[in-house]
């Protein structure tokens, strides 16, 4: 069993239009000092994955079934009081948008204070150096003057910064990073991604990166899980997905990105539609609107969910068509295409 | 920091002679504009049976036949630094606010006002202290618990609260608590606080629970609001992360930011009943400020009306200025900006 | 570039916006937004505009289209000089100029339906159409890849790239000459993102059009640009035609840019090498003197904090802000170095 196992995990809420499917059966594992990406477009049940994990879920409207084992520990089934006492020291999460992520009465060092003695019973001298530590260890210059600022006297970069100081204040065995550089400037960005790269190294602590930009997944992680309408439709080794993927909608990914690091093409090849609402997925497979192969699975494609199936190589993928067929088209028909980009 | 200060000091003071000003303007100019000559205004201060020379005399002495300019100057100084009156029986003295003599007992308004203020405090504080315990706690447990039988439960009554006045639901209370159980003591019942606390607290209740409901249900209300937005706000999913116990993310992270707008309010509605509570102690006859101010209405005794008009603007003034630096001092975006 | 002369001219434009302060709001400084750039866009090209956030590519925008009035500087269009035209004389020329916006579900008014929209400017302009406002835009509509039968529908009934779409049809319907689009593809997904990014160049050839495009994102900007110019703190640092730029990057901040892209080929993280700048942008309150760029710079060395690099054509077609610039053919260093 690995550090992180999670079984057929299942987050639903009812609403008044109906019940939303953010997260449809979802399994995948991950081990201390390993990195697992997960791309997806908007509304594909990510952020719900992450929050679910922490137990964020816990007493409100969703219904949530599957397993979360977490070092030996079930989650879904676990009281309330004992996830919460996990989250923020055993587990821990930066989110997307470091400004309306922070509390904006509080100062930075106030935060990370709070966060350290929730699970330690220290005072709050001892607290307030240990944020400077960490202030000092995430890049914050002077951090012993910095701590007592507020979040909005941080520029964009030095927030997000402080998000991560916050999360790492208990040495957490588990990371999960929401879209930790979406809001961030290139350059900032890439300062944060070198960051995180390290302080895993340090801790060797298991990181779920979300995200929807390849780029960054192709830097960071092990593992890259595809979402797509709350469903895992692919997840295998980076080099796997990146190299030889089998399914239609990681093939419009990949087409659908402009890329620095090849000539320019002439267009891009988008995926035509957009991405289904959750409270109407669509039945079958639920790429099958869009997907360029639909025709190719005898009908299947719009009655049947198709199984998340090992390819030969060992990933995993949710597609009606035969194996063979996958990988012929992806060596004659698109990885040619692709690669003149 | 400091100019924010200053500038809202500045702001304050200039309110403070605006109201000076229209006050003036609506007791003393609009009149004549209504047609009342000096000789009509004087007369009020010297009593029916003076001869139209003495009236005449007086007006000239009062000044009212100098320039508005002149007469407001005069005005605004009496209040600033005291002023002399000559009503051509000697010189007398009014000591600094200075608002006149009341044409009915012939004392200065001042310290009749004074006397007055520890009723109208004594409810306004009491109450105050009441419906925002009970309005903020009603309204946070309501959001927590959206959608079910006590939220409905306390947003309807709320909605009575807020909607019904406060002479039905006061004198309700008295018919029921006072005349017909016995448990609280009967209207116009004032004892002073440094004579028998208890006493004092005793014949408060009825009134500060009846106040206290007509303002809780508006706070609860708008407690329940803030609280909805800022529990879904992003930082408190942040602490909720972090590994907070529930109390604490909704008193530390959820309420600490929903209690800004609330500041706002309380501030000009405390500054509000300062200035009197008129319906409450109308209907429970105590003597505060508010019931002056009806008895002066009644007599037609403008400076006592200008009087208690004058300080209850003042009152709402300095309070939105003591609101307004706690804002920035809760809120350090406001602060440092 | 099919003619030597520029649809657009650009010359030493300014934007300072005020700050003020104190008891009396004062001024007590100017953030400089956009401080003296200049640059010329030709017929039927597209010229990128990139850089961080707050560097003024927004604000450039709006400069050109005259939704603001430059502090300084002078912009033709046409050859005709706009910088200071009144909003009466503006209004003509707002059929010839369009502006696309960032956020697809902001700047769509969501009381009024898809033909109301996209009609709008037809009724504000006075324009005659050959057989009514309707048909004329249902043809938009169509062009745009949405179905006319959209007409009388509202923009919440949409997804984030159709209401893109129906935002890039209301500029179209009036034939305009030049589209400066801020951000046009920044807030939708991958897979929309591509399909908007394939309108705008099959509307280009289509139309004849020419664009200035604004966005963060280095590689949408060197998918649809002809010409590509790096913005930093309210400058132009290095403008040159498209492949140039990418493959030669002379300004110190262009390279840095350029490396940090993350780049979706696992096996090169390892390989690539990287120029990591430290700290942020600083705040154009206060821009560092001479080059701006000298706080974050690598190269930076006394020069660099006294005196301020003039944008200078280095090789054919592209000029660069640097006094020792990457890439840059020998003999134009030592051009630049002799001159300092
Ligand atoms: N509390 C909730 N109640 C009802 N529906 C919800 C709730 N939280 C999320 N959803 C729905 O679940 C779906 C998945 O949302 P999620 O936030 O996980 O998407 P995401 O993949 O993180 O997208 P993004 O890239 O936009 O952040 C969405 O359709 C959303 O509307
Ligand atoms: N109306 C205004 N008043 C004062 N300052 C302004 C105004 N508009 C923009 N600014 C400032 O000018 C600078 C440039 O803004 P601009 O919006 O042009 O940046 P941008 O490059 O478009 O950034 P982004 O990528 O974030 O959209 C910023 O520092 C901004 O704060
Ligand atoms: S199952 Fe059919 S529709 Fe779904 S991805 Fe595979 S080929 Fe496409
Ligand atoms: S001028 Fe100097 S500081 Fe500026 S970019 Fe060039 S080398 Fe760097
Ligand atoms: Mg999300
Ligand atoms: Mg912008």
């Amino acid at each position: 069993m690995s550090f992180l196992d999670v079984k057929d995990l299942k987050i639903h809420f009812p609403t008044d239009d109906g019940l939303v499917r953010s997260v449809d059966g979802l399994t995948f594992g991950l081990e201390r000092g390993k990195t697992l990406g997960i791309v997806g477009e908007s509304g594909s049940g990510k952020s719900v994955t992450s929050l679910g994990i922490l137990g964020l879920h816990k007493g409100g409207r969703a219904k949530i079934s599957g397993e979360i084992w977490l070092d030996g520990e079930e989650l879904v089934s676990a009281p309330a009081e004992q996830v919460r006492g996990l989250r923020g020291k055993k587990m821990a999460m930066i989110f997307q948008d470091p400004l309306s992520s922070m509390h904006p009465y509080y100062t930075v060092g106030h935060q990370i204070i709070e966060a350290y003695r929730i699970h330690h019973d220290v005072s709050k001298q001892v607290a307030r150096k240990h944020a400077v530590d960490l202030l000092g260890r995430v890049g914050i210059p002077e951090p012993a003057n910095r701590v007592d600022s507020y979040p909005h006297e941080f520029s964009g970069g030095m927030r997000q910064r402080a998000m991560i100081a916050m999360a790492l204040s208990c040495d957490p065995e588990l990371l999960i990073a929401d879209e930790p550089t979406t809001a961030l400037d290139v350059t900032v960005q890439a300062q944060i991604l070198d960051l995180m790269r390290d302080l895993q190294r340090e801790f060797n602590s298991a990181l779920i990166i979300i995200t929807h930009d390849l780029g960054v997944v192709a830097e960071l992680a092990d593992d890259i899980l595809v979402m797509y309408g709350g469903k895992c439709v692919e997840y295998g080794s980076t080099d796997e997905i990146f190299y030889s993927p089998e399914h239609p909608y990681t093939w419009g990914l990949l087409g659908s990105m402009p890329r620095l690091d090849r000539e320019p093409t002439e267009r891009l090849l988008p995926i035509k539609g957009s991405p289904p609402s959750l409270i109407n997925v669509p039945p079958g497979c639920a790429f099958h609107p869009r997907c360029p192969y639909a025709d190719r699975t005898e009908g299947r494609a719009s009655t049947e969910v198709p199984d998340l199936a090992p390819t030969e190589r060992g990933h995993l993928v949710r597609c009606h068509m035969p194996r063979t067929e996958r990988r012929t088209l992806w060596e004659n028909e698109i990885k040619p295409v692709l690669e003149t980009q | 920091m400091l100019t924010y200060i200053i500038r809202r000091f500045i702001g304050a003071i200039a309110m403070l002679i605006v109201i000076s000003m229209v006050t003036f303007g609506i007791f003393f100019v609009v009149p004549q504009w209504a047609g009342s000559t000096p000789e009509a205004m004087a007369s009020r201060y010297v009593g029916r049976a003076a001869t139209p020379e003495t009236v005449h005399l007086v007006a000239q002495k009062l000044g009212f036949y100098d320039p508005v300019i002149v007469q407001y100057g005069r005005f605004a100084k009496g209040i600033v630094a005291g002023a002399e009156y000559d009503y051509g029986a000697g010189v007398e003295q009014c000591p600094a606010p200075c608002f006149g003599y009341s044409f009915i007992s012939g004392q200065p308004v001042w310290p009749d006002l004074l006397d007055r203020m520890p009723v109208t405090f004594s409810l306004a504080i009491g109450a105050a202290l009441l419906w925002v315990l009970g309005g903020v706690s009603v309204g946070v447990l309501s959001a927590l618990r959206r959608g079910t039988f006590f939220d409905r439960l306390s947003m309807g009554t709320a909605l009575a609260g807020v909607s019904l006045p406060i002479f039905f639901t006061g004198m309700l209370s008295l018919v029921v608590f006072s005349y017909g159980l016995g448990w609280t003591p009967p209207g116009g019942s004032w004892t002073d606080f440094t004579e028998n606390p208890a006493q004092w607290a005793y014949n408060l209740l009825l009134p500060w629970i009846t106040l206290a409901f007509l303002f809780a249900a508006t706070y609860a209300r708008l407690t329940r609001a803030g609280m909805l937005e800022t529990m879904g706000e992003d930082y408190v999913r942040t602490a909720r992360a972090k590994g907070l116990t529930e109390r604490d993310v909704v008193v530390k992270h959820g309420l600490r930011a929903a209690l800004t707008p609330i500041l706002t309010l309380f501030g000009i509605d405390f500054g509000l009943l300062i200035g009197g509570a008129v319906l409450t102690e109308t209907t429970y006859t105590l003597p505060g400020l508010g019931q002056f101010a009806i008895l002066a209405i009644r007599n037609q005794d403008l400076p006592q009306v200008m009087g208690v008009v004058l300080f209850a603007a003042c009152f709402v003034v300095v309070a939105s200025l003591i609101v307004d630096l706690l804002y920035a001092w809760v809120d350090p975006r406001v602060r440092l900006s | 570039m099919s003619e030597n002369e520029p649809l657009l001219s650009v010359r030493n434009v300014e934007k300072h916006f005020p700050v003020t302060a104190g008891l009396f709001k004062r001024q007590v400084g100017a953030v400089k937004a956009v401080d003296g750039i200049s640059f010329d866009v030709f017929k039927g090209e597209t010229l990128g505009l990139v850089g961080e956030s707050g560097c003024g590519k927004s604000t450039t925008g709006r400069l050109v289209t005259r939704l603001l009035e430059p502090t300084g500087g002078a912009i033709d269009f046409e050859g005709r000089d706009i910088t200071h035209l009144s909003q009466g004389k503006l209004r003509p020329l707002r059929r010839d100029m369009q502006m696309i916006f960032q956020d697809p579900y902001s700047s769509l008014n969501p009381r009024h339906t898809v033909g109301a929209i996209v009609g709008a400017p037809f009724r504000i302009q006075g324009v005659k159409t050959d057989n009514g406002v309707k048909k004329a835009v249902q043809e938009i509509l169509e062009l745009v890849g949405l179905n006319p039968e959209h007409y009388n529908r509202y923009p919440h009934e949409f997804s984030g790239g159709q209401r893109q779409r129906i935002g890039i049809a209301r500029t179209l319907a009036l034939k305009p000459k030049l589209i400066i689009a801020d951000e046009p593809v920044s807030a939708l997904d991958v897979s929309i993102q591509a399909q908007v990014v394939n309108l705008l160049e099959d509307l280009q050839k289509e139309l004849d059009l020419t664009y200035v495009v604004i966005a963060h994102d280095l590689s949408v900007v060197r998918h649809i640009s002809d010409r590509v110019a790096v913005m930093y703190l309210g400058k132009i640092v290095e403008i040159a035609e498209r492949k140039r730029l990418y493959s030669s990057p002379m300004h110190p901040y262009t390279n840095a840019l350029l490396s940090a892209v993350p780049v979706p080929d696992p096996k090169a993280r390892k390989e690539r090498e990287r120029i990591r700048l430290k700290g942020d942008v600083p705040s154009p309150l206060n821009p560092p003197p001479a080059c701006r760029f000298h706080t974050r710079c690598w190269k930076a060395q006394e020069i660099c904090k006294t005196v301020e690099p003039p944008l200078e054509s280095l090789a054919s077609g592209h000029s660069v802000a640097c006094h020792f610039p990457e890439n840059a053919p020998v003999a134009a260093t030592a051009d630049t170095a002799g001159k300092d």
